[in-house]
């Protein structure tokens, strides 16, 4: 498959987000400013990237050869888990600036859904090692994309006069809504 | 009881138990589950086959190659009485909006579709998953591909897309045509 | 606490998709109808009981350390012991389901429930506690996918109630009506647990 389609695709059309519905609990919980959601869509870019690239080379030369496929799930959240880890003490001692910025985000990333679910898709798309990079990346700017966006909407959000029942978590999911609408404007870019 | 202490030993060792455990009863599982599974795809496949074909005694399973990649398509042959009734393909496309789709598609003995059934697919519910609805599916019924293009309107073919789904009847439309240009053309048995 | 106070906080008091916002990944994403709604709650509560008991069994023998790790390991055991048996028996709502099975292991409620209540409470108290949650989940997935089926495919539990040939309000059925259903119904939950 040609790599643009898959960059176009997951940022656009099936928005991990907005389409699939990845990731949907650091959509809400941490959009509440955009410096905020800037941070943390470079953690989830970061960690997405390099979790993909290990849970697919354990797949492929661990997993698949033995005959272990039914171990992927716990394989996986344990690569994540460690791996999150590995690269908040690497941080820390490599680049405390980005430490600082990214630092507060890390934890979070475990759980998010986001991560382990591009893991599992790309080994069910059955991509490449290069497809499934590609697939990453895309996937994680898509995510920062929903997420400042709609960071941005709820700035603004805080300033309008709304009714009592459906201010904070409502309203906000009634515009993650109508954002998820205009992203289905894309459907047919490729 | 008093909580275990900090120390690596007890770290290490009360890791490495619960994983050595949860791998013992997972492995376990999916040694029971194994049959009950292939037991399941079996019967999905079997029902698929005798939903796109008309009614046969005995079934007969080969592979042909595809015909436009080096991958083999598993075609079984509908037999009563000695002839063919018809030829079910497990056809696929790449196409899809998210992924691969599964199809099993359906012929008569002379090439004419009868019928299709999806088996696998990963398209948006309520949009592209209208493929497997009847009135999207009935309009191939009992047309040839040799005077039937298998194309949709929007591209100069016969197919009526589904409302808001281009992209996956687009797809349906190639599996249908892989099934029948492996069996009918190029492919070799 | 009273065991039956404890059974029900889940379904409204404490909701964990309505009041507490955990789990929205699943939320959204398989609520297209009410079936698969109860089926991925029924899931989740099965991996939610299991793992509080196993928990609540062994806490005290789990150094604090690596309490979570150890936790994620129970978790994932029984989510693929789910995705696995399901695939054997009910093949049909595993392929609905997806990804959002393995996807269970992630979900913040099964890992908060262990942490904030399993890990400090006995076997019996912290059982109650992963039924209350799982059937309050199942509760909230239920209601959410019966709402978008109703309004966006005229149907509930499969049941057509409008001309089967006709659609219903397609958005509702789509993604953006996930999250515009979903907003609703929190509102609405949030006034009647007001008044």
């Amino acid at each position: 498959m040609e790599y643009i389609v898959i960059v176009i695709s997951a940022i656009f059309v099936s928005n991990i987000v907005l389409a699939q519905f990845l990731g949907v609990c650091p959509f809400l919980g941490v959009s509440k400013k955009v410096s905020t959601s800037v941070g943390m869509g470079g953690a989830v870019l970061f960690v997405m990237t390099l979790a993909t690239l290990v849970t697919y080379i354990i797949q492929t030369y661990i997993l698949t050869p033995f005959d272990l496929e039914y171990m992927q799930t716990i394989v996986f959240i344990l690569v994540i888990a460690s791996l999150v880890q590995m690269v908040e003490i690497m941080l820390k001692k490599i680049s405390p600036p980005l430490y600082q910025a990214l630092g507060i985000f890390l934890p979070l990333i475990t759980t998010n859904c986001a991560v382990l679910g591009v893991a599992i898709l790309v080994i069910t798309k059955e991509f490449n090692m290069m497809e499934s990079l590609v697939f990453a990346v895309a996937n994680a700017i898509g995510f920062t994309l929903a997420l400042v966006l709609f960071a941005g909407l709820r700035e603004h959000l805080d300033l309008m006069k709304v009714p009592k029942g459906m201010r904070g978590i409502p309203i906000a999911l009634v515009t993650a809504g109508i954002l998820a609408l205009a992203f289905m404007g894309f459907a047919n870019l490729v | 009881m008093a909580k275990k202490k900090n120390s690596l030993f007890n770290m290490t060792s009360s890791l490495f138990l619960i994983t050595a455990i949860a791998a013992f009863g997972l492995a376990k599982v999916y040694d029971a589950t194994k049959g009950p599974i292939e037991e399941a795809e079996k019967l999905k496949t079997e029902t698929a086959i005798k939903e796109v074909i008309p009614p046969f005694e005995s079934l007969e399973t080969g592979e042909i190659k595809c015909f436009d990649s080096e991958e083999t398509l598993t075609v079984y042959y509908g037999i009563s009485g000695g002839d063919t009734t018809g030829i079910a393909v497990e056809s696929f496309t790449k196409n899809g909006f998210s992924g691969l789709i599964t199809v099993m598609v359906g012929f008569l003995p002379d090439g004419t579709i009868n019928q299709s059934k999806v088996l696998k697919h990963a398209e948006t519910p309520g949009l592209g998953s209208k493929m497997e609805e009847n009135k999207f599916k009935n309009q191939f019924t009992e047309k040839h591909p040799s005077e039937y293009k298998l194309q949709v309107k929007k591209d100069g073919g016969d197919v009526d897309a589904i409302t808001a789904s281009t992209i996956t009847s687009r797809a349906y439309c190639d599996a249908i045509d892989r099934a029948y240009k492996s069996i009918w053309e190029g492919g070799t048995k | 606490m009273n065991q039956w106070t404890n059974f029900t906080k889940g379904f409204i008091k404490e909701n964990p998709v309505f009041v507490l916002l955990l789990g929205m990944c699943p939320t959204l994403g398989v609520t297209t109808s009410a079936i698969n709604g109860i089926g991925m709650g029924l899931a989740t509560t099965f991996v939610l009981v299991m793992s509080n008991v196993i928990i609540s069994l062994i806490k005290n023998f789990i150094p604090s350390s690596v309490r979570i790790p150890s936790f994620i390991v129970i978790i994932a055991t029984f989510v693929t012991i789910v995705d696995l048996s399901m695939k054997a028996y009910i093949p049909d709502l595993h392929a609905q389901l997806g990804l959002f099975i393995p996807l269970i292991v992630v979900n913040c409620i099964v890992l908060g429930r262990a942490e904030a209540f399993a890990s400090k409470n006995n076997v019996v108290s912290s059982l109650i506690d992963g039924l209350s949650m799982g059937l309050g989940f199942a509760f909230a997935l239920g209601l959410l996918g019966a709402v978008r089926e109703i309004l966006g495919a005229g149907s509930v539990f499969d049941f057509k109630f409008i001309n089967p040939e006709a659609d219903g309000i397609l958005v509702f059925v789509l993604a953006p009506g996930a999250f515009i259903a979903l907003g609703y119904l929190i509102a609405l939950i949030n006034s009647l647990r007001k008044s």
